[in-house]
């Protein structure tokens, strides 16, 4: 480390300085900027030439000016000190306590953008997690270790849902597995949860509910937040979701926390990216978006799951709100293609007063085959699973026919499929906010469902199952 | 031999003082020792991709050459083995790093030099051998036996060999060349990556690569040695189909790469391998595997060079006279990493970004694909069939990627989101895909499975073409206005996709249907149609009775009959004629 102090700042643009004949600066160095004020703000090397670097700042360049301002390299990457007194505790989208509480004494300081978790040394997430919600416990099934989004469109109730999530997640005891529920310890009490919540340029008062959310349930004593509003530097946001992480692999892998990350809005962090890149006039890709988009969100969301030999996982919950609920935009095209699976929320159902939203066409949980079924949760599970949802697409569609055609030009098969569909939505996929069904007994609601349908129908789940769940009319 | 660095954007670095260097030659960047790989020269400056992470690299560190080009080792032992994209082994990258994540810097080699293996000699001293020929075995896994070949550049008489117990790197022959030198020749070999191995010449396909899929078998097989890809959107089943593919399907090599995708799946992969069993031969599918990890946040360089290092892999055994079987997923990644690299080298884009090149690269990887006689003195044939899965944005097949792979492609398998939401699987569109191979593997299917096996695919996928014509119809005016023939079309294409078509991929007994047993359910379904057309056709016939005939039940069974049990097909048949006939004889 180098204590020149570079006074040699030759363009700003956007966020960026150009810093001229500086030496022996490294690629992603932190560095330090003194302002004309006195002000200081911090820095990340995006590009290191001999003699100019480009230096990207954290927060806005208003202030900076070509005279008169120091940079300062610090001969090392981003930082964060993290320790276990972390939880409870509210910070900045930059990390900096804005709970009014001390700074945090760290226990290790940590490289931001961690590093890639060697495939051959991950263990392979396979424990049921009851949500407590029956569209995701039945249909897409979370599992400890994945990284399942929450697509949601403006408007639409994702927040509460997370918070819902965050409160009610658990895992099953094998007591209760094998009882269906009705009897073993339903509060685990060997291992550690924790909640990192990261928001990154959400709204006051959106920040303000999770705040209030944890703080009504008790669950901030087990959690970290990192909070960059929509009013705080657009450039920090690129940092959140990293200190978020960070923290996060901390408390899961060498604290043993069985750790759940809520990201919120991936949306906003991806337009922070956009904004640097067009900054630098690099080559857009699609909608403006730098073509290494892709990569960049895989340096987040692949900073979950369980190491082999290690007690803590980290669940990843990052939500995004697709412009125009379009499901192609490349925000929530490349996320889809690295998460596992994803959570859709859907307007038309949302417009039905139907809480929560989720859709099952096109939500997806990839990793719910190894955590369905007996041992896990029940021997019908994975059957009623896709049992219900072509069910359900089948009825959906014959609703658009019998728009068209009228209901009367349907069969009785046809109009089973209707009263199916009709009734799923209002019994299975709605619940309140404040339900926390058992997995049993979102299942039982399935198998209530099903006695709408013909048996012949019932050709994915397992004649044995119906002979032993289907209630008998 | 080394330069120093003037500039580090990235995964790219460009150094001068590199007077000398060729284009694809290996570097060692800075003091971290990082691999990195020439791609780009002016003057004395080389542009570098690095294949590892570069932050905390800066101007002035050195680059040293190596005078080597990006190669792989091939030797005994690359069977079961967990490869980076840079054939680094994942296992031993964590015990070097002592950690749980991958660090950079590690310098590992490829292949395990104190193992030793039984080297059995197939020649002996005074035998004239050429490029290609055998000179001894090895038995790497108890299902694949390592031909150990004299290398490409030598040739010439045997002076002396060792047979016995050997390390890679000892010298298991010595061969006199014509110019009078003699040649050690030890089992480990190198390759570089970005030059396809030759081979005698190519040989058209003309027996397909058995999936065990009947989607993929019946309706669009694929040739050994054959060429196809799999497009289509996110949680349409690219990667169970892949998965698929790599457990099941007939190759007796199978090289897998997980190319910019999720860690999670790589595990998956690296976990259930090792105990499940070859449908062929009753051995742990690991053993005639080999996987190459890069997920997406590993670096982008590496990447792009993974389906490199994947391919030449495949072509050694293929070399030595395997079928080989390699699953890219995804090549849309590959594809990115190429257009990421392209955007830092400041290249003029082309479509969307992508370089210029896409087209050539993607044509140049897909024709390595073949089925060829092998170099050597003795006719060996060896196959290496390519699947590509392509992530397309949006699932928009109009896209760079997918275009250019269709073009050099001969199967396609396209997969659906549409089918995937109602959880129909393989999710893959039976009318946006096609195969080139139909004509090429007729032979092959009419004379081994039957010989009407030809006649009766093109006959399912006729009705299944009709099915989609129908439903526009009736999407318009409703079921009534069919008339009772076109219904029955319906009542059919409903069985091909319910009954046949539709596979659980996680169900053991499921996931795996010989030809044989596609054949009989497929004749089942159309002996069905065939037995039901003269019913339908009586006066004021109710249709409602055919669709509730009780032996509908059972061809919906009959996925679940045992392999080669040809009974319970027949007697299925007989059913069906039975009850049909039944419909006939009851007055109207």
């Amino acid at each position: 480390m180098s204590n020149i102090a570079y006074k040699t700042v030759h363009d700003i643009a956007g966020p960026l300085l150009f810093v001229r004949e500086v030496e022996g600066v490294a690629f992603d160095e932190l560095c330090e900027i003194e302002l004309p004020s006195g002000a200081h703000r911090l820095g990340k090397v995006l590009e290191s030439r001999e003699g100019m670097a480009v230096v990207q700042l954290f927060e806005s360049t208003q202030g900076v000016a070509t005279e008169g301002t120091k940079v300062r390299f610090l001969g090392r990457t981003f930082e964060i000190g993290v320790a276990e007194e972390m939880l409870g505790r509210v910070f900045s989208g930059a990390g900096t306590p804005i709970d009014g509480g001390p700074a945090v004494l760290p226990e290790k300081k940590l490289d931001i953008n961690g590093s890639p978790i060697n495939p051959a040394v991950r263990e392979f997430p396979d424990d049921f997690i009851q949500t407590g919600i029956s569209t995701i416990d039945v249909l897409n099934t979370l599992v400890r270790g994945q990284k399942l989004p929450i697509f949601s469109g403006s408007g639409l109730p994702h927040s509460k849902l997370a918070a819902q999530i965050a409160r009610q997640a658990r895992v099953l005891s094998p007591k209760e597995v094998e009882t269906e529920g009705k009897s073993g310890d339903a509060h685990q009490s060997t291992e550690k949860f924790a909640v990192v919540f990261g928001a990154m340029g959400v709204t006051f008062e959106e920040a303000q509910f999770f705040q209030q959310e944890f703080e009504k349930t008790g669950a901030l004593s087990r959690a970290v937040l990192f909070i960059n509003t929509a009013d705080n530097p657009v450039v920090e946001r690129i940092a959140t979701p990293r200190l978020a992480l960070t923290t996060a692999e901390y408390l899961a892998f060498e604290l043993d926390y069985h750790v759940t990350v809520i990201l919120t809005d991936m949306t906003n962090y991806c337009e922070a990216l956009r904004e640097v890149s067009a900054a630098r006039k690099e080559v857009p890709g699609r909608r403006g978006y730098p073509g290494y988009l892709y990569t960049d969100l895989a340096t987040i969301y692949e900073r979950a799951g369980r190491i082999r030999g290690k007690k803590g996982s980290i669940t990843q919950i990052p939500i995004l709100t697709m412009p125009e609920d379009d499901v192609t935009h490349p925000i929530p095209d490349l996320t889809g293609y690295i998460t596992e699976g994803q959570i859709r929320l859907d307007r038309g159902l949302h417009q039905k007063g139907i809480y929560p939203p989720v859709i099952p066409m096109g939500s997806l949980s990839r990793l719910k085959g190894k955590a369905q079924g007996e041992g896990k949760t029940r021997e019908d599970h994975s059957g009623m699973d896709a049992q219900l949802t072509a069910a359900y697409a089948r009825g959906v569609e014959i609703r658009e026919l019998a728009v068209i055609l009228g209901e009367s030009s349907l069969n009785e098969t046809d109009k089973a499929y209707l009263r199916f569909a009709d009734r799923f939505e209002k019994e299975f996929i709605r619940q309140g906010d404040t339900a926390n069904r058992s997995i049993y007994e979102s299942l039982s609601i399935g198998w209530d469902l099903l006695t709408e349908l013909p048996k012949a129908e019932l050709k994915r789940v397992k004649s044995d199952h119906i002979e032993k769940f289907l209630p008998k009319k | 031999m080394s330069g120093s660095i003037i500039k580090v954007a990235g995964p790219l670095v460009v150094a001068k003082g590199m007077t000398g260097a060729k284009m694809f030659e290996v570097v060692r960047v800075s003091k971290e020792n990082l691999i990195g790989e020439v791609i780009e020269l002016h003057g004395d400056t080389a542009s570098i991709q690095v294949y590892e992470e570069t932050s905390g690299i800066g101007p002035g560190e050195p680059v040293e050459r190596t005078g080597e080009t990006l190669s792989v080792e091939l030797a005994p032992g690359l069977l079961t083995s967990i490869y980076d994209g840079i054939q680094r082994p994942l296992e031993l990258i964590e015990r070097e790093a002592k950690s749980a994540y991958i660090s950079r810097g590690i310098s590992v080699p490829g292949l395990d030099r104190a193992k030793k293996w039984d080297f059995a000699a197939k020649v002996k001293a005074g035998d004239v051998v050429e490029p290609g020929d055998v000179l001894g075995t090895v038995q790497e896994t108890s299902l694949i036996e390592h031909r150990v070949m004299v290398p490409v550049d030598k040739g010439g008489t045997v002076v002396r060999i060792n047979a016995g117990s050997h390390r890679i790197e000892d010298t298991i022959a010595v061969i006199k060349g014509s110019d009078g030198k003699e040649h050690e020749i030890a089992m480990l070999q190198r390759w570089p990556i970005r030059i396809p191995r030759p081979s005698h010449n190519k040989i058209i396909p003309s027996s397909p690569l058995v999936t065990g899929m009947r989607i993929l078998d019946t309706l669009f097989p694929m040739a050994k040695g054959g060429a196809g890809c799999i497009p289509g959107p996110f949680g349409a089943g690219k990667t169970v189909t892949q998965q698929s593919l790599a457990k099941y399907c007939d190759a007796q090599v199978i090289v897998y790469i997980g190319c910019g995708e999720r860690g999670n799946e790589m595990t998956e992969v690296l976990t259930e391998f090792p105990h499940l069993t070859d449908p062929n031969t009753g051995e742990p599918l690991m053993k005639r595997t080999i996987l190459i990890a890069n997920t997406s946040n590993m670096p982008v360089a590496a990447r792009e060079a993974s389906v490199y290092t994947g391919i030449t892999i495949a072509e050694y055994y293929r070399d030595m006279g395997y079928d080989v079987a390699l699953m890219a997923d995804s090549t849309s990644r590959w594809a990115e990493a190429m257009r990421e690299m392209s955007g830092r080298l400041e290249e003029m884009p082309g479509e969307e970004g992508y370089p210029a090149y896409l087209g050539s690269r993607t044509a140049g990887f897909y024709e390595r694909a073949g089925c060829v006689r092998c170099l050597g003195a003795e006719d060996r044939k060896g196959s290496l069939s390519v699947i590509g899965a392509v992530s397309p944005p949006g699932g928009d097949f109009s896209e760079p990627v997918t275009q250019n792979t269709l073009r050099v492609t001969k199967v396609f398998w396209a997969l659906d989101a549409k089918l995937a939401y109602k959880r129909h699987f393989p999710a893959i569109n039976w009318l946006q895909s096609y195969t080139l191979y139909a004509e090429s593997l007729q032979h092959f299917f009419n004379r081994e499975v039957a010989e009407d096996c030809m006649s009766n695919r093109d006959r399912a996928l006729s009705i299944l073409q009709e099915e989609s014509k129908l439903e526009e119809i009736v999407r318009l005016v409703g079921t009534d206005a069919l008339s009772p023939k076109e219904q029955l079309t319906l009542e059919t294409a409903r069985m091909l996709r319910e009954d046949f078509l539709f596979q659980n991929a996680y169900d053991a007994k499921d996931a795996y249907t010989s030809l044989k047993k596609q054949y009989r359910i497929v004749r089942a379904i159309l002996h069905f149609m065939d037995k039901a057309q003269g019913v339908i056709m009586q006066e004021d016939f109710d249709f409602a009775k055919l669709r509730d005939l009780a032996v509908k039940e059972k061809i919906a069974q009959a996925h679940l009959i045992e392999e080669g049990d040809e009974h319970a097909f027949d007697a299925l048949e007989r059913a069906i004629t039975e009850q049909l006939d039944s419909l006939t004889l009851t007055p109207a």
